[in-house]
């Protein structure tokens, strides 16, 4: 059982991470980022160019995938959100819109990186062995300790910075926080560019564990979804939850349900279905988003 | 104004049914029939997207009605010897009870909550069909037998698929007439007074259900005659693929469907055709330039909507007196 909770914890702290950055992107823009998946593939990949083929420190690859995940970010927004956004009718556009970038990334990773799975050797050796109750690689558990920092930090900034203030303001109301002299567009960008770099820095940690591939990106942001849905979609709060309650709710079924063959997520699922129509916004979610 | 719109129908029935097989045969390219067989039954899962938009929700998850009613049809035509052609409104009618279950709750939930859910129901679709017994796992249900005849009274309807000469034009002209079928429907639907009330929905929901418009069983309508559509596409691709695998209609294909709606046009009803059309045939097209399709094609699309966010048929000339947001 200990194991279990040790595994959906660390299970958990990642997701939350990949959660909070799609749920940031759509609380400030109303958008939701189809391509977060793909986001965290090329962050991925990446990690592993800078750590496996430039033979630089790991923290260094995390640092680029980072900075590389945040620019294209930015550069998404102000060049393709942001226009499409103010020119069409219904607001729906973006999903299409985002479902292209989904499809674009795609054709970059395959055309930099190619279709072959790849992964950064263990950046730490050794098993912690609890009296055989918990038993789990130190490598994991740093990156756990890792995304875990990196959520206390992110609530940090939106907490107490000047930038995370103005964020929230804008999440809760787009209006007001203009009158009150948020710059919008700006802000808009630094969130957007915030989001993708988290999707890059959980990219660039699981490299190091599970390794990645192309196929990857939807996968990814399906689960993202489910997250988010579970936890109320745009609430940072929410996503933390979801992320944690999914990641606990795989380990435990993938241990629990293993008897009757690959159901997990289906279980998930039809619980999910139910749970949603009790409380369709979410755990902490506002009423219709 | 009538006459015109006939007019129109007896032109496009004859390009697709007349021209389209004749410059076929005149070119000699046959591959050109998968293609157009393909375009044609996936406009009508786009169609049944395009309702669910018509009501104000997006919805991701046709692949998954697809998937479920190209499984009752595989299911039904290999392992009781019904015949093909009566599979067709089963898988329709399953997908539409099936919906109806999923339906009730998450058709509470709105905006990007809904498109989130159907996104998933794609993926739990490919799970459950990897997971039932019925549906023989991964390995999928293979070797289905081509459709039989159809005869009603003693007169054949439809030929025995399996003696004809020329089974890619048959399936194609299949194909084109049920879509012609379908679109004729939700032409029909949109244009009714259940139409009506799904663009009072679409509009404000609270409002129209002030007014007396039952949401609730609008919603599940519109949501279970969507998924009807999806179940025919799905079924009739089991015939002409001759097998079905949980990986026969996926997440991209639940993305791919709603892409054809977004760039036809939301607003109009022949717009998923269109989108369908181009999508489907710019992806073929540009099979030519090898490991560079996916960047060109998405590269387009995205300038494709930078350029013309509310669709195709949004463009200047398809719309002189339409000015409808």
């Amino acid at each position: 059982m200990e194991q279990i909770l040790a595994n959906g914890l660390y299970l958990g702290a990642q997701y939350a991470l990949i959660a909070l950055g799609l749920t940031l992107i759509f609380s400030l823009m109303n958008v939701l980022n189809f391509a977060h998946g793909q986001m965290y593939v090329f962050g991925g990949f990446v990690t592993y160019t800078v750590v496996v083929q430039w033979g630089l420190p790991f923290i260094a690859g995390l640092f680029v995938s980072a900075f590389i995940l945040a620019v294209i970010g930015a550069l998404i927004e102000r060049f393709l959100f942001r226009p499409v956004i103010r020119k069409s009718h219904r607001e729906e556009s973006t999903m299409l819109l985002a479902a292209g970038i989904a499809f674009f990334l795609d054709a970059v990773i395959l055309l930099i990186f190619g279709e072959k799975q790849r992964g950064v050797p263990k950046i730490m050796d050794g098993v912690l062995n609890w009296d055989f109750r918990i038993i789990m690689p130190y490598d994991r558990i740093l990156i756990g300790v890792l995304a875990i920092g990196m959520i206390v930090a992110f609530i940090l900034f939106m907490q107490y910075s000047k930038a995370g203030r103005a964020m929230r303001a804008l999440a809760q109301d787009r209006v007001a926080a203009q009158l009150m002299g948020v710059e919008v567009d700006r802000y808009s960008m630094i969130g957007f560019a915030l989001g993708a770099m988290l999707a890059g820095l959980v990219g660039g940690l699981l490299v190091t564990i599970t390794g990645i591939n192309l196929g990857m990106g939807g996968p990814t942001s399906i689960k993202a979804f489910m997250m988010i849905m579970i936890g109320g979609a745009g609430v940072i709060s929410g996503a933390i939850a979801g992320g944690f309650i999914l990641g606990m709710m795989e380990s435990i079924g993938l241990t629990v349900l293993a008897i009757y063959g690959d159901i997990t997520y289906l279980v998930i699922f039809a619980s999910l279905m139910i749970f949603l129509a009790i409380r369709p916004q979410g755990l902490m979610g506002k009423p219709w988003g | 104004m009538n006459i015109k719109k006939l007019f129109g129908v007896i032109l496009f029935l004859l390009l697709v049914l007349v021209v389209v097989p004749w410059l076929i045969a005149k070119s000699g390219r046959w591959d050109f029939y998968y293609t157009l067989t393909s375009v044609s039954l996936l406009s009508i899962a786009s169609a049944g997207v395009w309702l669910t938009f018509y009501i104000g929700r997006i919805n991701i998850g046709q692949g998954a009605y697809a998937l479920a009613g190209g499984y009752v049809a595989a299911v039904l035509v290999s392992k009781y010897g019904i015949n093909f052609w009566l599979t067709i409104p089963l898988a329709g009618l399953f997908c539409a009870a099936l919906s109806v279950l999923i339906g009730l709750p998450i058709l509470r939930l709105r905006g990007v909550y809904f498109a989130m859910v159907t996104l998933v129901l794609t993926e739990v679709m490919r799970l459950a069909a990897l997971a039932l017994p019925v549906t023989n796992g991964a390995k999928g249900i293979t070797s289905i037998p081509l459709p039989q005849e159809l005869s009603v009274f003693g007169f054949t309807v439809i030929p025995d698929f399996s003696t004809l000469a020329n089974t890619k034009l048959a399936f194609y002209l299949t194909s084109v007439v049920l879509m012609v079928i379908c679109y004729f429907v939700l032409w029909r639907i949109v244009n009714s007074r259940l139409g009506h009330l799904c663009r009072s929905l679409q509009q404000n929901e609270e409002l129209s259900a002030s007014i007396g418009v039952n949401t609730a069983y609008l919603r599940v309508i519109a949501y279970s005659i969507s998924s009807f559509f999806g179940g025919v596409a799905g079924s009739m691709f089991v015939a002409i693929s001759q097998s079905i695998y949980p990986s026969s209609f996926q997440v991209t294909d639940s993305v791919n469907f709603m892409l054809n709606c977004f760039l036809g046009g939301l607003g109009y009803v022949f717009g998923p055709m269109l989108g369908t059309l181009v999508l489907y045939f710019g992806w073929d097209l540009l099979f030519t330039a090898g490991r560079y399709q996916l960047l060109i094609y998405s590269t387009l699309l995205i300038a494709l909507i930078l350029l013309l966010p509310n669709g195709i048929l949004s463009m200047g000339i398809f719309n002189r007196k339409k000015t409808r947001s």
